[in-house]
């Protein structure tokens, strides 16, 4: 019977049945919104609002949007080739005027010398000497202080940073940047983040790729051992993983120093020690360690879901012992096999408190410049930037993976 | 009638209790002081702020940071600034200050500016100590023919081993490029051109292979003990204090690079006047004077100085003889050129 047709059977009361229906499901609906909303509010809240703000970060000309409005007016006709006008010059004397008063100065000159260096105090001197100027001429004054407010790169880059939104931040997280005659490429001595993504990708590509070599058998071990036997064992898979990530990276870091219990082994036995931290041997080591437990536990519970009538069975047809593990076993683990390389290779990703203690300049990954980029420089436009940029990549090979793997065949047991 | 005059006996007791309540809280309000950590904090927790609390009864809460001056932006933009005094360094000291982040000083609270050594006395933040990164060597691994001057640090040949540095292009090119010859006054002038900028990095390539990098000022002292390294650059006191606690190293003061540590506010602190009384009390001579005795920073204050105790006078980069080729930072040149810089070093330790 459809709905259609319900709408013409009434109920004991005398209510269509169809609104009965939709009155029924409306209160069920009503309940599982009610309790999907407190984790849902909470995520918004806590995850995805503070997202949004930071990624605005990355777009926005916070410290200059509103303060350089003179200037940009004045600007608005200029050809961005040739030296501006003396209404330009007086209009950036009046808003650094302003500023100076403000204390705001010092943020306009931080954010025109990332994108011009040296700028930051050009304008610091500037700003003290209009301040105590009552008129013009503006424009000597500027070019007698410093010879630097006579390129019209400079004036390019103040134009840039006095509208709302900029892409210095994006384009520079990707090493490029603005020049004369559209996006360019960095010059090679200051490309620094591709070569941070790759080593980022590569390195949580091979972690992954180590800890499913090593988690796999003892996953199949676990699984396939008698349960009194698989409990005392997986004591040995969960210890490590209730420590802290903290204390077991400072574990490793006492292990594999110079002066450290491996180094003096090998001493003892072959007379010679070897530089093991601050490589990205001790970072893929320390790190595999870590995430081993996440890759291992999702294919040991898929592989605890397999009766073992299935391989008896494949051997009872006469498959040999390989091909039996192979044909019939193993394609039913490739669902907690996904699922646990995606986990350990999104965590991977993210890694920073680990390469920054036992990895070495070549081996910091992409959360380690953007904690430098928030907590250093206070630039939280490029700190935001190349978050970002991270999340997006992120985003991107999750799609592939689901167009090639499919997401509904992951399993987490 | 008589209840609610009870009511209102009762509401102005309450409303006196408050205001006393408030008051009698203001008289001991809690500081948050944040500073550099191990040798250094264990200096000031003896000399600043123990007694300080002792005598004032109020409650001090050490945190640790490395510069991290993102935090305090974040606090700030939150609405919610947990930190009362901060040591800075004075790079910090400036760029904090432009950026709005501290609060500009009132000396009349703390001591005439006159009182304080020229160049401490800023806008936004105090001198409390003079420290100077100098290197120093383990002593146990060059018995004869000990390192001595700058160009040593970089001779692999005459001195194999590895040494660590900051990871930082700060004061690493200026010594790449004095002891590639340059001489001190031409530094900045030579960094501010490219080919200053790659002469340095070629002088630094020539030892890359053997440097180990430090973040952290208590690790340089660490990476000396556990035989990490045999050289390194430090802050000399941290070396003294291990010097102190028995270890065999020798600090090189030849082209030590001299600088200051500051007091500052931040802007928007929950207790500007506690800060301010904390301020005065470690600026006091006689306090600062105490603080030598634990770590070896010279004071800022001219009367503080003559108080030091002479035994310890050698030990301190004050020190005339310490001082002898002394250079000091452009700060000017690292607030423009740091971010860039920054990043070519960072592009130059990835190749």
């Amino acid at each position: 019977m459809s709905l259609a047709e319900a709408a013409f059977i009434q109920a004991v009361d005398g209510v269509p049945l169809k609104i009965k229906l939709a009155r029924a499901e409306r209160k069920r609906k009503l309940k599982a919104v009610g309790l999907v909303l407190p984790l849902f509010l909470f995520v918004v809240i806590t995850f995805l609002s503070p997202l949004l703000v930071m990624t605005l970060k990355s777009v926005e000309n916070e410290e200059t949007f509103g303060r350089l409005d003179r200037t940009r007016e004045a600007l608005a006709s200029w050809s961005g080739q040739d030296l501006p006008d003396e209404a330009a010059f007086a209009a950036l004397a009046a808003d650094l005027k302003i500023a100076g008063e403000q204390r705001l100065a010092g943020e306009i000159a931080k954010r025109i010398n990332y994108e011009f260096p040296g700028a930051q105090s050009k304008f610091k001197t500037i700003t003290r000497k209009v301040a105590a100027m009552e008129t013009g001429p503006y424009r000597e004054t500027f070019l007698s202080t410093d010879a630097a407010w006579g390129n019209p790169k400079l004036w390019r880059v103040i134009q840039g940073a006095s509208g709302k939104y900029t892409a210095y931040y994006w384009l520079s997280a990707v090493d490029l940047r603005q020049g004369a005659s559209g996006i360019e490429q960095v010059p090679a001595n200051q490309a620094v983040f591709l070569d941070v993504y790759g080593r980022t990708f590569w390195i949580a590509g091979l972690v992954t790729g180590l800890t499913l070599v090593l988690g796999f058998p003892v996953a199949y071990l676990l699984a396939t051992q008698p349960a009194s036997r698989a409990n005392v064992l997986m004591i040995f898979v969960m210890l490590p993983f209730w420590t802290s990530l903290l204390v077991r990276t400072t574990a490793w870091f006492v292990l594999l120093r110079n002066e450290g219990p491996l180094n003096d082994l090998a001493q003892l036995l072959i007379g010679s020690r070897f530089d093991m931290i601050f490589t990205r041997f001790a970072t893929i080591l320390a790190m595999t360690h870590i995430q081993l437990p996440f890759t291992l536990l999702p294919i040991y519970s898929v592989m605890k879901t397999i009766p073992p009538s299935h391989v008896r069975a494949a051997r009872s047809l006469g498959a040999g012992p390989f091909l039996a593990f192979w044909r019939v076993y193993f394609p039913q683990t490739v669902p907690g096999i996904a699922a646990g390389c995606l986990l350990t290779f999104i965590l991977s990703l993210g890694y920073y408190i680990t390469p920054a203690l036992v990895g070495g300049p070549r081996d910091q990954m992409v959360s380690n410049y953007v904690s430098y980029y928030m907590n250093n420089i206070i630039n939280f436009g490029q700190a935001s930037a190349l978050g970002a940029t991270l999340l997006i990549i992120t985003l991107v090979l999750y799609w592939a993976y689901n167009r090639l793997v499919g997401i509904d065949k992951m399993k987490l047991g | 009638m008589k209840s609610e005059l009870l009511i209102k006996a009762l509401v102005a007791s309450a409303a006196a209790a408050c205001v006393f309540g408030v008051h009698s809280a203001k008289a001991a309000e809690p500081l948050t002081i944040v500073s550099w950590g191990g040798a250094y904090s264990d200096s000031q927790r003896k000399a600043y702020y123990e007694p300080y609390m002792k005598q004032t009864g109020v409650k001090i809460t050490e945190e640790e940071y490395d510069a991290e001056l993102g935090k305090l932006k974040a606090m700030k933009e939150a609405g919610n600034v947990t930190w009362d005094v901060i040591d800075v360094d004075s790079a910090h000291a400036l760029s904090g200050c432009d950026e709005g982040l501290f609060e500009k000083l009132d000396y009349s609270k703390i001591a005439d500016t006159s009182k304080f050594l020229p160049g401490t006395a800023l806008d936004c933040a105090v001198g409390t100590i003079a420290y100077s990164t100098i290197f120093a060597f383990n002593a146990d691994v060059y018995k004869d023919n000990q390192p001595s001057v700058l160009e040593d640090l970089f001779d692999t040949k005459k001195y194999p081993g590895k040494r660590a540095l900051l990871k930082k292009p700060f004061g690493n090119l200026e010594w790449a490029l004095l002891a590639d010859g340059v001489p001190a006054g031409d530094v900045y002038k030579l960094l501010a051109t490219p080919e200053g900028v790659d002469r340095a990095f070629k002088k630094l390539d020539t030892i890359k292979s053997d440097i180990v990098w430090w973040e952290a000022g208590a690790q340089p002292p660490e990476l000396l003990a556990n035989g990490q390294v045999v050289m390194t650059s430090a802050f000399n006191g941290r070396i003294g204090n291990a010097i102190k606690e028995g270890k065999n190293f020798k600090i090189v003061w030849d082209r030590q690079e001299f600088d200051w540590d500051y007091w500052a506010i931040p802007a928007d602190s929950k207790h500007v006047e506690g800060a301010y009384d904390f301020i005065k009390f470690a600026s006091d001579p006689k306090n600062m004077s105490q603080q030598s005795k634990y770590i070896a920073y010279a004071p800022t204050r001219v009367e503080a100085i003559a108080m030091v105790d002479p035994k310890i006078a050698p030990t301190l980069p004050t020190y005339p003889e310490n001082m002898k080729t002394a250079v000091t930072t452009d700060l000017q040149f690292w607030a423009d050129n740091n971010e860039d810089l920054t990043k070519r070093f960072n592009a130059w330790l990835a190749q």
